[in-house]
């Protein structure tokens, strides 16, 4: 099981674009709500209204700051991360019980809950922190894409995506098969410059991150310094300040 | 990484106790009888110990007969499938030893050997393999396992010299792995930028995390009050693993309690050096997270 399938032809995954996310965190209020109702264990809460809270997501933003390399002004980027459904996914081949999986027919990395046994090496052998176990459970999770949507065939067609794809108000996040060039999401790919995160790994992520765009070059040179406004001090307020410094 | 004491105490114990088989799979000492007994107690109850310990690190224990079903990519699912093949080789020669005071089981002797030092191999691979952890992920992280396992079975079946000389070797190859582990994570190129793909922007630094609590990934993945006292720990361990014993096995006449008292000492020592194995471990995840 553990064995990773000869390239998958179809390599369903997400498109990022970090030029349009505005850090909503609309994605993993969705993906959290969908993943506990649904595809196996529910995503726990520990502690949730004491003094040391955590809970279990398959999906977080994490926020930003580039300064640009030619000192234009800094930059802030959302950045949400999820498991990329690497095509060599380390996950899958150091799971001893094959409880770590990824799907031939499409390429999804899921997770058997009735074999796992939360050894937790999964998760250290990702470079992206996309696995998380839950401390209720005791098994592991990850991101399913929502294969419990995708192909599910009593919802309308237009959820047929995941769900944190369906929930996106800026449009950020794109589902599609990236493993067919003549896709959606394989032509945004080509013409945005995506990218895969830690490459150096040799992992294959399918998932690829589309760069925020370059900022407007108007206004180069930089504002002239504001006159100051302030007076100085008269009257008793005056007096007052001479006799503060004098002290 | 977080130090987990179940994982701590399985990869020392585990690896003295296949240690000490390599040790009487070879013949030394060879016992019959009760003395035989005493060896192949401690050697079985070290190595069954020290596995059962890494059960306690399972989250989910009910399913852990799944784990000796992945061996042909998984190497803790192989040195699981290993441990027990190697405990069971061991186990007919030793009755033999004990009950009929007969050796002629011992032809099972080289083969356990072979099998005890494959099974400590394997746990190291467990490590060796992440290439996530930069500093496990080096051919010198099997290299030092096996060392410190062939040095402690020597302790183990009171060989004070050969063990006196196996552990200056043990010293020579900690402090190599320490120092190149220093090295490691930096070596291989990644950082905010790789890690996050904008480093062609410019310089990449975390203006918020994704979560305020903890989590699952930083509570594993994240331990650094182990590195704020790496230096002194890694003398500790050094005289511990080491030194002191090194002094006692060779200058020392050979005694039992002599023997005894080398041999607490370096397990101290062994279990010093795993802490710092696993606590001064950086993850490249980290670098989603770190400041810098």
């Amino acid at each position: 099981m553990t064995k990773l399938p000869s390239e998958s032809k179809k390599k369903l995954g997400l498109v990022i674009d970090l030029d349009t996310c505005v850090g909503c965190h609309g994605c993993v209020t969705a993906c959290k709500g969908w993943n506990t109702q649904n595809y196996g264990a529910p995503l726990s809460d520990i502690d949730a209204y004491g003094a040391d809270p955590e809970g279990t997501f398959l999906n977080r933003v994490f926020n930003y700051e580039i300064e640009p390399k030619d000192g234009g002004p800094a930059q802030a980027v959302h950045f949400p991360k999820s498991c990329l459904h690497c095509e060599d996914a380390p996950c899958v081949t150091v799971c001893p019980t094959g409880a770590s999986y990824k799907r031939a027919e499409d390429g999804i990395v899921l997770v058997n809950e009735d074999r796992c046994i939360g050894c937790g090496l999964c998760a250290w052998s990702c470079p992206y922190g996309a696995r998380e176990l839950d401390r209720d459970a005791g098994v592991m999770k990850k991101c399913t894409l929502c294969v419990d949507r995708i192909y599910n065939e009593n919802l309308p067609e237009e959820d047929r995506v995941p769900a944190c794809v369906r929930t996106c108000p800026a449009g950020a996040r794109h589902f599609g098969d990236l493993g067919d060039p003549e896709s959606d999401v394989s032509k945004l790919v080509a013409e945005r410059g995506g990218m895969d995160l830690m490459p150096e790994q040799g992992t294959k992520p399918v998932n690829k991150y589309l760069p925020p765009r370059p900022k407007d070059t108007l206004d180069k040179t930089p504002p002239k310094a504001l006159e100051t406004v302030a007076e100085e001090p008269k009257g008793f307020l005056g007096w007052l300040d001479k006799a503060l410094e004098k002290l | 990484m977080h130090p987990a004491p179940s994982v701590i105490v399985f990869t020392s114990i585990s690896g003295l106790g296949f240690g000490l088989f390599m040790w009487l799979g070879l013949g030394f000492p060879s016992f019959t009888g009760m003395a035989a007994f005493g060896v192949y107690f401690m050697a079985y109850a070290l190595s069954v110990g020290g596995l059962l310990s890494s059960v306690l690190h399972l989250a989910n224990k009910k399913n852990a007969i799944y784990a000796f079903s992945q061996w042909q990519t998984s190497w803790l699912s192989r040195e699981g499938i290993l441990s027990v093949i190697a405990l069971f080789t061991f186990a007919p020669m030793a009755i033999a030893q004990i009950f009929f005071a007969s050796d002629s089981l011992n032809w099972l002797g080289p083969i356990g050997s072979a099998l005890a030092l494959i099974t400590v191999f394997s746990t190291s691979m467990i490590y060796a393999q992440l290439k996530t952890i930069p500093r496990w992920h080096m051919p010198l992280t099997p290299v030092l396992y096996l060392t410190y396992a062939i040095a402690g079975g020597a302790l183990l079946s009171m060989q004070a010299k050969v063990a006196g000389v196996l552990l200056i070797v043990v010293l020579a190859l900690q402090w190599a792995y320490w120092t190149m582990g220093d090295k490691r994570l930096a070596e291989t190129g990644s950082d905010k930028g790789t890690a996050t793909g904008l480093g062609s922007i410019g310089k990449v630094r975390m203006f918020e995390s994704a979560h305020t609590a903890r989590n699952y990934i930083l509570d594993e993945m994240f331990f650094t009050v182990g590195r704020k006292h790496s230096q002194k720990l890694r003398m500790i361990s050094t005289v511990l693993i080491g030194v002191v014993p090194v002094l006692m096995l060779l200058l020392l006449p050979v005694s039992m309690p002599m023997a005894i008292a080398a041999l607490l000492i370096h397990v101290a020592g062994v279990l010093t050096s795993r802490w710092l194995f696993f606590a001064e471990a950086e993850h490249v995840v980290s670098l989603y997270y770190s400041r810098g």
